[in-house]
């Protein structure tokens, strides 16, 4: 188990690599570089050539490419050009909001699509299975921006109540940071519950129909037993693999609904980077995003060995 | 042309189906004959902010636009991005997917390779990545949805043809020596239609989410081009004073992406059983 | 109740929607099963003769169902009868695994991959009994070795896809008699398995039988494992029992023509036959039987009456019965 874990993180190294080069070549490739984002209609050709030379922007890309990676491992991930602080504290205190949204939405997921996936499964072709697939067609369909100004409008209108823009970290103020995190995970977890409840109740049909459940009735089991003991269990699979993908997701993709409810995470600050043209800040954004998306597959992957018997690492 | 016929017929047959394709066709025809039935040139400024009436069937917005007519036009931005960047997707994603399915090897290793990269990433934030590169607007939009669409493609029409492959008379094809290209174009790619077919239609409903999402967030189709996802955000400001502004593009947003999504299941259901549950 | 299990009239439905009538998958079974019988039910596959068993064991599902009509008198433990048709399924329950207990065809397939062989020898001992987890550890090594499992002390531990085939028919057959059932079904317990395992399958389930006051009923479409495990064998065809009667006079005096083919098509070692022989034709199937006999299109002796009249289920000789009308009643009456 232990050598897997070692290997799997050595080979993770040329991935990282690879996208830390794939993400600095393409922030090169943004027209109108950062001097002439920040210097606006400002900009002379002279002017340009001073802030280049100030930021290292004038040498060439491999160096470039060299010193903020030489940087990166030493875990020095450079100053934003824009404000000058150092970025990788600044990822860390970003990512604690998007690492707790992501957890909050996907309990609200599993609370909401685990079950009624294998009710649906279990009711097969019966009016409660067509009504929790009609729901999952809704939660897959309506997009997560969408979701939030319809109820942030419903909620204004109704009871006049405005979800709060200045954010509290959660051991500042517990109550005021999850009524912040409120409305964003149940949105997000509404919008992921669709697709685990489809998985859910697809896999949970797909073992009922195997021989070990008949005997399981056969030894005269309760359908309490086959379906928890035994469907679900041997279920699990898919539906984890499909939770990893959106959790690992969830840590840029959030960011419309971050935007929305003005969290500041990190894919807010990755999408202002990108318009700030500013480039150690997206590129230290992307490379942990990343990162941490790999941690959470090799995450899966060694959950696959507790959930399943046949798979084994050693 | 006899089996999309016997297609159509079973899509029709299924409730589902009907709804999806009804409610596709209703969409098209509104994108189509936008510049017949709008009231009112999509950037027409008149009076600011007037609730729904007869005059102004959804209300107008801050600029005093139009908005039933700014809507009607959305479609049709929202149809021609979605059907674009599908396109471009499934182009790429298709001859991609069947070299890499068909050479296997090295070949197949380095195309799979980038595409998980591509795949790994949260889409949104590709989208937002290649639009910064490409720049705004309309093209680098569907240029950049469509790239996103390629990784999805190219997995189903790989793993198609690697199954195809595996088929007896496939194999015999091979050995009586008909020639490599033939053989692909000829036995391979049915085999690669039907699924195929059902990931451009959820891939239309994704296209059109992403499209929406990127003008949500300022990075796609910019104003006053009207695109649904581009209105609602400007009509965050003033939501608690004129919710119809923010509310009919919305609804648009998620009524076509719904019944695309219809569509995309019913068509899974009646191409491919073995996946009906 | 001078029977273990009587079935009458026993006839499956198979549901085709609201407004159509619904199939008879197997229809008019009369079956009498005796305490400490090996009944052997053989025919083609689709003929009825696997979902016959699980109606027994009440495992019937939709859009399958027990036809109208139909009943199976089963003598409980208690020495009460019980009509299983009618049961709730909290009673049912009980019966399942306990009084009436199955193996099936595929043992690769048959155990849950994601417990331990203990686990799931426990569960039929949990699920009916009020052993302690040190007693239920007893039963299950001792059960392992009664089906002459070796090392059974680290099997128990093992998952399934640790053990090979043969071994979990094994295993299958332990949790099968763990709690000492009256009866138990086998469907087509040796068709998935190599022909060596076969037989060791088949010695097994003949010895252990000596040890349990356990009726078996043996689904099969291979003659050869009714000859060497049942007393009594019954014959189907497209859902109805066509011939039934003793082993030997099943083998020595068959009087269906399918019965004749069925023996006809067997291959055995000694003989000198120069082709396999081959019942033509196939099975109708279900839905489509005519008005006549179900054989008629695929017999050899097929005459005027049989494309017209269907034959009953006759008494042709004391314990013999038989559908057909080259065989007519001995006296009168029918079965």
């Amino acid at each position: 188990m232990r050598n897997y874990i070692l290997r799997r993180l050595l080979q993770l190294i040329p991935v990282l690599l690879g996208i830390s080069i794939a993400i600095f070549a393409v922030l090169r490739l943004i027209p109108g570089g950062f001097a002439s984002g920040m210097l606006g209609i400002d900009a002379t050709p002279e002017l340009i050539a001073q802030v280049n030379a100030r930021y290292g922007l004038d040498q060439p890309v491999v160096t470039q490419y060299l010193k903020w990676m030489g940087g990166v491992l030493r875990g020095d991930f450079g100053q934003s050009f824009r404000s000058g602080a150092e970025i990788l504290p600044e990822i860390l205190t970003r990512f604690k909001v998007t690492a707790e949204l992501t957890i909050l939405a996907a309990v609200v997921s599993w609370i909401i699509a685990l079950p009624l996936g294998m009710l649906a499964a279990v009711k097969r072709n019966t009016m409660v299975d067509r009504v929790v697939r009609v729901v999952a067609l809704l939660g897959v369909s309506v997009p997560g921006f969408a979701l939030s100004i319809l109820i942030i409008l419903i909620l204004s209108l109704t009871l006049n109540y405005y979800p709060p823009l200045n954010y509290v970290s959660f051991f500042e103020d517990p109550l005021k940071n999850l009524e912040m995190m409120l409305l964003p995970s149940l949105i997000l977890g509404t919008s992921m519950a669709g697709s685990v409840m489809r998985m859910t109740r697809s896999s949970v049909l797909e073992v009922l129909r195997q021989d070990f459940i008949k005997t399981v009735r056969a030894k005269g089991a309760s359908e309490r037993v086959a379906i928890f003991k035994h469907a679900l269990r041997n279920a699990l699979i898919p539906i984890v693999t499909l939770i990893g993908m959106q959790m690992g997701s969830l840590l840029g993709g959030a960011v419309v609904v971050e935007q929305i409810f003005s969290l500041p995470g990190l894919g807010q600050m990755t999408l202002t980077g990108i318009n700030n043209r500013d480039f150690p800040v997206v590129q230290g954004c992307v490379l942990f995003i990343a990162f941490v998306y790999v941690l959470v597959n090799l995450v899966v992957d060694l959950l696959y060995a507790y959930i399943d018997p046949r798979i084994s690492y050693d | 042309m006899k089996s999309f016929v016997e297609t159509l017929r079973k899509l029709w047959a299924d409730p589902m189906g009907k709804i999806g394709m009804v409610g596709v066709f209703l969409l098209l025809a509104m994108a189509v004959c936008a510049p017949l039935i709008a009231p009112y040139p999509y950037d027409q400024i008149g009076m600011r902010f007037q609730s729904p009436s007869g005059e102004h069937l959804f209300g107008t917005d801050k600029f005093g636009r139009d908005i039933f007519s700014r809507v009607l036009y959305g479609a049709q931005v929202s149809i021609q991005v979605g059907v674009i960047a599908v396109g471009i997707g499934a182009v790429f994603g298709y001859l991609l997917g069947l070299a890499a399915g068909y050479f296997e090897g090295v070949v197949d290793r380095v195309i799979m390779c980038v595409m998980d990269v591509l795949f790994a990433f949260p889409s949104i934030l590709l989208a937002i990545f290649i639009s910064a590169v490409l720049g705004k607007g309309i093209g680098p939009t569907m240029v950049a949805i469509g790239i996103v669409n390629i990784p999805v493609f190219c997995r189903t029409v790989r793993a198609a043809v690697i199954s195809a492959k595996g088929l007896e008379y496939v194999k015999n094809a091979k050995s009586v020596g008909v020639k490599t290209w033939p053989i692909l174009v000829r036995h391979i790619s049915p085999n690669v239609v039907a699924p195929f077919t059902v990931q451009v239609t959820l891939a239309l409903s994704g296209a059109i989410l992403t499209e929406a999402t990127l003008s949500f967030l300022g990075m796609g189709i910019q104003p006053p081009s009207p695109s649904w996802g581009s209105m609602l955000s400007e009509a965050r400001a003033d939501m608690a004073r004129a919710p119809w502004v923010a509310l009919f593009p919305l609804l648009f947003i998620v009524v076509t992406i719904l019944v695309f999504n219809i569509l995309g299941d019913a068509l899974r259901d009646v191409l491919d059983p073995k996946l009906k549950v | 109740m001078k029977h273990l299990l009587e079935m009458r009239n026993l006839s499956i439905d198979l549901f085709r929607g609201k407004k159509l009538p619904p199939v008879k998958l197997v229809e008019g079974v009369d079956i009498d099963i005796d305490k400490k019988q090996n009944f052997g039910v053989v025919g083609e596959s689709g003929c009825g003769k696997s979902i016959t068993c699980s109606t027994l064991m009440g495992l019937l599902s939709f859009p399958l169902s027990v036809g109208e009509g139909s009943s199976l008198r089963f003598l409980r433990e208690d020495g009460t009868e019980s009509e299983l048709t009618s049961l709730s399924r909290a009673e049912m329950r009980k019966i399942r695994g306990k009084e009436i207990s199955m193996i099936f065809q595929e043992p690769m397939t048959a155990l849950d991959p994601m417990y331990t062989i203990e686990d799931q020898i426990n569960e039929t001992l949990r699920f009916h009994t009020d052993m302690t987890r040190a007693q239920m550890h007893e039963a299950a090594l001792e059960m392992l070795r009664k089906v002459k499992i070796p090392r059974a002390a680290e099997i128990l531990k093992d998952y399934p896809h640790h053990l090979s085939g043969g071994m979990l028919q094994r295993v299958m057959i332990a949790i099968a008699l763990i709690n000492n059932p009256r009866l138990l079904i086998a469907d087509e317990p040796t068709t998935a398995l190599d022909v060596t395992i076969q037989a060791q399958i088949l010695d097994l389930m003949n010895d252990l039988r000596e040890s349990y006051d356990t009726s078996v009923i043996m689904i099969t479409h291979d003659l050869g494992v009714i000859a060497e495990t049942c007393e009594e064998v019954a014959v189907f065809y497209a859902g109805q029992v066509i011939e039934q009667a003793s082993v030997d006079a099943i083998f020595h005096e068959a009087a269906h023509p399918y019965t004749a083919g069925l023996l006809r098509s067997v291959t055995s070692l000694g003989g000198a036959q120069k082709t396999l022989y081959a019942i033509r034709g196939t099975v109708p199937t279900a839905g489509n039987f005519s008005a006549g006999c179900r054989f008629a299109e695929r017999c050899e002796y097929c005459q005027e009456r049989c494309r017209k009249e269907a034959p009953p289920l006759a008494v042709i000789a004391p314990g013999h019965t038989c559908r057909c009308w080259l065989h007519p009643a001995q006296k009168e009456g029918t079965a």
